[in-house]
């Protein structure tokens, strides 16, 4: 469990390669999952198509949910390729976790709170670019004095929280998730009695780890269109 | 750009920006590499993937709507035609209704008059016949007189022992035997 995070630094700026190349292989993932799902696109649907249109169908069902689809559409894309992302960033993990001289560099990307904060705050940006697009900028700024004035000051603190618990509660499942992984396999290697206690257990919190990480996705990006639905509607 | 810029404000030291770039806290070139990779996997999926199933998925959605409305078309079509044939069939056999009363009609009509040609042609020939056998009587009647005639005077002549005159008695004698005819 102790380990520690190869770092670059590279004109002054301090990258975890670990990341990178866990972010990269994410994005391969995701990227070929969908590039190879809609190869042979067909009016009736087959095969792979039929899950990546589940997976359209079921984005465009979240947004509908928080915002009417004239509004909501241009934030589709932005939802199928969060949630196949940060779904396959979750998974990444599960597997295996690979420790080089002391560093880890196989894990999931989202167990690093640098990246889902990233994520978190970026989404949380967007929701308040397309705030000012859709309402203007006093629309906007009206927006924190609803419902009542006063409560101005709790609605700029509220955007900071939804930031941090948008982005902590990503990482906090997925990083717990890893570390009991990890004990679990490190007392399944420690002797033959251990892997005997461990072979159960970690079965079941692998199960778990994969439910937890289709949660956690789905959450992420269901967050993400309320939070957004809270910035371009005023009828709330 | 990006990185002169961050150079500075790390190069300025000790400020805000510095203390994030500390590998011991946050790394800011993650940051800047996650965001990147992300927009760019967002961008290439809507390029490759999203955009095409989009379009496909918008495509079927179109002819679906295509199909049901020409599915309704049809079905109203197909419903306005069973009913003109409907109207048709019941027309036609109305029709036929008609022709067959019209041919029973006509048929009871021909064989009356046929039953009617054929009375009035039996009744001419019972006529004709009773004419005819009339006729043939009479004849016979005034031949049998003749005879009766001849005879009698032939018998007469050989009483008197003498020719009578045919032609002078002749009369005389017709006329005893109508009388002796009508008295019998």
């Amino acid at each position: 469990m102790n380990h520690g995070n190869p770092d670059w630094d590279l004109y002054g700026l301090h990258f975890n390669p670990a990341n990178i190349l866990m972010l990269f292989v994410t994005c391969l993932v995701v990227f070929l999952i969908a590039v190879i799902a809609t190869r042979n696109l067909q009016i009736k649907p087959t095969g792979m198509q039929n899950f990546m249109e589940w997976i359209m169908d079921f984005v465009k069902g979240i947004i509908k949910n928080n915002m009417d689809w004239k509004t909501g559409g241009r934030f589709h894309v932005l939802g199928i390729t969060l949630i196949m992302f940060v779904f396959v960033a979750n998974m990444l993990g599960l597997p295996f976790g690979i420790q080089w001289k002391g560093e880890l560099w196989w894990k999931s990307p989202t167990a690093d709170p640098v990246i889902t904060m990233t994520l978190a705050a970026m989404v949380v940006i967007l929701t308040h670019y397309y705030g000012v697009k859709q309402l203007g900028v006093k629309g906007y700024f009206k927006t924190y004095l609803q419902p009542m004035p006063f409560l101005a000051p709790l609605k700029v603190i509220e955007e900071f929280a939804n930031t941090l618990t948008l982005g902590l509660r990503l990482y906090g499942n997925i990083f717990a998730g890893e570390i009991l992984i990890g004990l679990l396999a490190t007392l399944g290697a420690g002797s033959a009695f251990g892997l005997i206690g461990a072979l159960i257990p970690s079965l079941a919190w692998l199960g778990f780890s994969v439910f937890i990480g289709a949660i956690q996705a789905f959450i992420f990006v269901m967050l993400t269109m309320v939070y957004m639905a809270h910035k371009v509607q005023t009828d709330h | 750009m990006l990185g002169n810029t961050f150079i500075l404000l790390s190069a300025n030291g000790g400020g805000f920006l510095s203390s994030l770039n500390n590998p011991n806290g946050l790394n800011l070139g993650d940051i800047i590499v996650t965001v990147l990779f992300f927009t760019v996997l967002m961008v290439l999926l809507k390029k490759f993937a999203w955009g095409p199933l989009m379009g496909i998925m918008d495509q079927r959605a179109e002819l679906i709507a295509n199909e049901i409305e020409a599915a309704e078309k049809s079905r109203l079509e197909s419903h306005k035609l069973l009913e003109e044939q409907r109207a048709l069939l019941k027309e036609a056999r109305e029709n036929a209704q008609s022709i067959v009363e019209n041919a029973r009609k006509q048929g009871e009509t021909q064989r009356e008059e046929l039953v009617t040609a054929a009375r009035a042609e039996v009744n001419r020939m019972k006529e004709s016949a009773s004419l005819e056998i009339a006729t043939e009587k009479e004849k016979a009647v005034a031949a049998l007189r003749e005879e009766f005639v001849s005879l009698s005077i032939l018998a007469a002549s050989k009483v008197l022992g003498k020719e009578i005159s045919e032609e002078d008695n002749r009369a005389l004698i017709e006329e005893t035997i109508v009388k002796a005819g009508e008295s019998r």
